[in-house]
Order: C-alpha cells, then sequence, then structure tokens
C-alpha cells in the first residue's frame, strides 16, 4: 500500500489481518490456561472478554437470522422474503413477545402471564408427547428382546442372546435400585445391588468418555498454538 | 525399621496427594510432544456405530438431500470439525445435496467455513449443491415447522439470499425431501432431534457428538432412533478412515493415546499407593 505526504513517497505495510487475528487468539488461549496455575487478572479479562464478545456476537446473528427476515422483512419489505404482500400475522406472536417487558413497567407487570402462559402450555404440551413417544415408548420396545435370539439366517446366536439378558437383567435391576417404597431386602437388595454394578459400570464409561472429550479439546488447542501460531515463525 | 516404614509411608501420602499443577505439566508435555513430532498410530478398526453412519450415507442414491445440523461453537470444533468435514467428503464423493442449518449462534459461520473448503474440493456449487441456512432460535417449533415448509421456516439463508435465489431449495420443501439428518452436536439438541423429528415424522437421523455426550445416545442406537453415532475425535477418525482420507481427527489420535496411557498411569498409581497405605495401617492396628 502506498501514499502520498508532503510530497514523498511513503510505503504503509499492509497489515496481515490473519497472522492479528492469530496473535489475538493465541494469548488469549494463555491468558486462560493460567488459570491452571492459580486464578489471576489475565484470566478475568480473558473470561470477562469472552462473555462479552459471545453476547454481542448471539446479539447480532439473533438480530440479522431472526429479527430482521421473522419479524420486521415479512411487514414492512416483504419482497426480501418472497412475499407478495405484508404478512401482518407475525404481529400477533411479536405483542405477545413484547409483553414480556411489562414487568418493568409498574401497574401492568400481570400482563407477563401471558406470554409464560404460552410457553408453558406450548412446551408441555410438545414436551409431554416427545417423551411419551420420542423416549418412553421407544425406549420400552427397545428393551423386550428374545432370550434366545437368532440370527437373520434363523441359527441360535449365542453373543446375541447373552447381550439381550445382559440388558434385560441390567434394565430390571437398575429399576430396582431406584425403587424407593420398600427397604433393600432380601430378593430386593440383591437386586440393587447387582443394579449399582450396571450403574458403576455407566459411570465409568461416562467418565472414561469424559476424560476423552476434555483431552481432545486441549489437544485442538495445543494444535492450533503449534500450527497457526508458533510453527509458522519458525518455519 | 521405624524410620524405614515411615518414609515409605511418606512416600505413600505424597503419591497420593500430587500438586494438580505437576499433573498439568505431565499432561502438557504428552499433548505436545506427539503434536510436535508429528507421531503417527493406527486409529482401528471402524467401531458398529460409526459403521452405520458411513453405511446409511453411502446407501443414499446420487442427488438425495442431507441436512447438516451444525449445533456447536468453537470451544467443541476440535472433536465435531472433523466430522463435519469427513462426512462433507462422503456426501460430496457420492453427489449428495447438503442442507446445513444450525440452532446455536456460533454454528454457521463454523458450518460455512467446512462446507466452502470440502465444495472447492469436489467443485461443488452454493446454492445448486450446498446451502447454509443459518441459525433461528426456538429449536422445537421451527422443527415442527420445518415437516411442512422449509423454505417457509427460515425464508432467506445465511449470507441473506432469498429461497427463491437457491435452486437447491427448491427441491427441498420438508422432510420428505431429506434422506438423512446429521446433527453434530455440543448440546442436547440430537436428543430433540429424536424426539421430534424421528417419533413424529419418522425421519432418519445420525448424530456427531461430543466424547461427553456419547454414554448418553448408545440407548437410541439400540433402540434404532439414531440410525449410528460418531463419538469424539475417535468417531471422526474412523470416519475419516472409512471415507479414505485422513486428516485432523488422525493427526491428533495419536496424543490422545497419549494422554490416555498418562491418565491411565497416574489411576493405577494413585489407587495402588491408597491400597497399600489401607493394608499397612490395617496390619499396623
Amino acid at each position: 500500500m502506498r501514499s502520498e505526504s508532503l510530497g514523498k513517497e511513503r510505503i504503509i505495510p499492509e497489515i496481515p489481518w490473519d497472522r492479528v487475528g492469530v496473535w489475538i487468539a493465541a494469548l488469549l488461549t494463555l491468558c486462560i490456561y493460567s488459570f491452571l496455575y492459580r486464578d489471576n487478572v489475565l484470566y478475568k479479562i480473558a473470561e470477562h472478554l469472552f462473555v462479552g464478545v459471545s453476547l454481542g456476537w448471539a446479539l447480532c446473528v439473533t438480530y440479522h437470522q431472526a429479527i430482521l427476515p421473522k419479524m420486521v422483512y415479512p411487514v414492512f419489505m416483504p419482497a426480501r422474503v418472497d412475499l407478495a404482500r405484508p404478512d401482518f400475522v407475525v404481529a400477533v406472536p411479536v405483542l405477545i413477545g413484547l409483553l414480556w417487558f411489562a414487568r418493568f413497567i409498574p401497574g401492568v407487570g400481570w400482563l407477563t402471564r401471558v406470554p409464560i402462559a404460552a410457553v408453558v402450555g406450548y412446551g408441555s404440551g410438545v414436551g409431554a408427547t416427545a417423551a411419551i413417544h420420542g423416549n418412553l415408548l421407544p425406549q420400552l420396545r427397545a428393551t423386550l428382546l428374545p432370550v434366545v435370539a437368532r440370527s437373520d439366517s434363523g441359527a441360535f446366536d449365542l453373543w446375541l442372546s447373552i447381550g439381550n439378558a445382559v440388558l434385560i437383567v441390567g434394565v430390571i435391576c437398575v429399576l430396582a435400585y431406584f425403587y424407593f417404597s420398600r427397604e433393600h431386602r432380601g430378593v430386593l437388595g440383591g437386586m440393587s445391588r447387582v443394579g449399582i454394578y450396571f450403574l458403576m459400570l455407566a459411570f465409568g464409561a461416562g467418565f472414561g468418555y469424559t476424560v476423552m472429550a476434555r483431552i481432545s479439546l486441549l489437544i485442538g488447542r495445543i494444535d492450533f498454538l503449534w500450527l497457526d501460531w508458533l510453527r509458522p515463525l519458525f518455519y | 525399621m521405624e524410620q524405614r516404614d515411615a518414609a515409605q509411608d511418606g512416600w505413600l501420602e505424597r503419591l497420593q496427594r500430587i500438586d494438580r499443577r505437576y499433573i498439568f505439566i505431565l499432561m502438557a508435555v504428552a499433548v505436545i510432544v506427539p503434536i510436535v513430532l508429528g507421531v503417527r498410530l493406527p486409529v482401528g478398526k471402524p467401531t458398529r456405530p460409526v459403521r452405520l453412519v458411513y453405511d446409511k450415507i453411502d446407501s443414499l442414491p446420487a442427488g438425495s438431500v442431507v441436512l447438516m445440523a451444525y449445533d456447536f461453537g468453537p470451544s467443541s470444533a476440535p472433536e465435531l470439525a472433523p466430522m463435519a468435514v469427513a462426512i462433507l467428503r462422503h456426501c460430496f464423493s457420492r453427489d449428495i445435496d447438503v442442507v446445513a442449518v444450525s440452532f446455536y449462534t456460533a454454528g454457521p459461520p463454523l458450518a460455512q467455513g467446512v462446507l466452502d473448503q470440502v465444495a472447492k474440493e469436489f467443485g461443488k456449487k452454493y446454492g445448486e449443491n450446498y446451502v447454509n441456512l443459518g441459525y433461528l432460535p426456538g429449536m422445537v417449533p421451527l422443527l415442527i415447522r420445518m415437516s411442512t415448509d422449509i423454505p417457509g421456516t427460515y425464508k432467506q439463508d445465511y449470507t441473506r439470499t432469498r429461497m427463491s435465489e437457491l435452486p437447491l431449495m427448491s427441491r427441498v420443501r420438508s422432510y420428505d425431501d431429506i434422506a438423512l439428518v446429521v446433527d453434530l452436536a455440543s448440546s442436547d439438541t440430537p436428543a430433540i432431534w429424536i424426539t421430534v423429528v424421528n417419533a413424529r415424522y419418522q425421519q432418519e437421523v445420525a448424530a456427531g457428538v461430543t466424547a461427553v455426550m456419547a454414554v448418553d445416545y448408545y440407548p437410541y442406537i439400540q433402540s434404532r432412533q439414531l440410525v449410528g453415532m460418531l463419538g469424539g475425535l475417535k468417531g471422526a477418525a474412523e470416519y475419516e478412515s472409512l471415507v479414505g482420507r485422513p486428516d485432523e481427527a488422525t493427526k491428533r489420535m495419536p496424543a490422545q493415546s497419549f494422554a490416555h496411557g498418562l491418565i491411565i498411569l497416574l489411576v493405577l498409581l494413585g489407587n495402588t499407593a491408597y491400597v497399600i497405605a489401607r493394608i499397612r495401617a490395617r496390619r499396623r492396628a
């Protein structure tokens, strides 16, 4: 980039914005990791910056991707969203939504009950059907398995049979563990003990996967610090 | 004799109370060394949940449409972005078109970056072979609305282009036109896809999730509510090997293995010290 200044030609170096971005990201990553030693001001700065930027980003995205095309354009600029004429129906949910802010106006705070009622009514209606049809019934059906299982060819499948038996025993014993209306003694006590072992196995698997996930994120950051930040400085 | 016992007790005590900062340093070394030295290790045979997703996409005819939901942000990108790249390579190599959506505000730019990168490799065009519809809030009502009118639900794409200007969207009206939904998620969105879209509209759903979430989704594979699942970086690496293009996930797996080895060693060390200390204390008593 060149510019004329007081009759002399001055060369202004072009700023490599992508490298600037990498440096900012790398330094902020180090600020966050400094917490591993102990809490400090650099960590606090990075943390607050993250919260602020995330919120700003979410607001901008929601404004451009939701508020404009779903609320503003259909009423004021219908052609921008392929509508022949203004769609005033969207004003109804928008008005109901705006009633959330009524709580800030003395005397009309009770109006917030309208959007709350809509959200609770809709949420419980959709949630109940999703829980029954999407979770309870399919999972129940998936537990009704033959203990003597056969493969696609019709032959007895030993491993599938063992798997099915373990699954059925596991489900029943874990349910027994969570049955609190009777003291866990005798048969119920034995079943609940077996249920604990199944739960322990599940917790162990969950812990293993959690470790894997956290390490993956660390690898991603180290990968970035080395490949994008440090290596270009040396090679 | 007593002095030796006291010294041994001191060691056992110290092993159980290692300063966490030493563990952080060891972990950093275990991760940095394989990355800097470029260590390579085999990924291993793909597991069944990953294979099921691969087989499903492989069975789709050319011209089918896969809806990919990018429900993650930069914090989970190290695990989920490699999955996105591998699955997109598989789709585009088989001439399967892709519609991207996101129910996470940080998802659309990540989706756009990955889509453009892979589309360039296969010469695919935006609007004809792939579209990024971007982010909209209110996942459940949107999913229900999408069952009848996907273009009407979104009205414009991530780049603010109208639906009528995107040729691909003229072929995608509802779930009837979607061969498979793939949700790449760092939160519980796959459960919503399953309990709302799969349960109500029998739409087939596959998921790519962070390793933390993987345990929660195995029951859905067993009940066949999920076609299959990619769990964490390992799932991504397995999919890369199935597609025949080892990439980011495969390169990162050695560091993962080194770190896991260190954790196993530390768990064994801590527990051994604990058990020995208990036995010694009991004997003394």
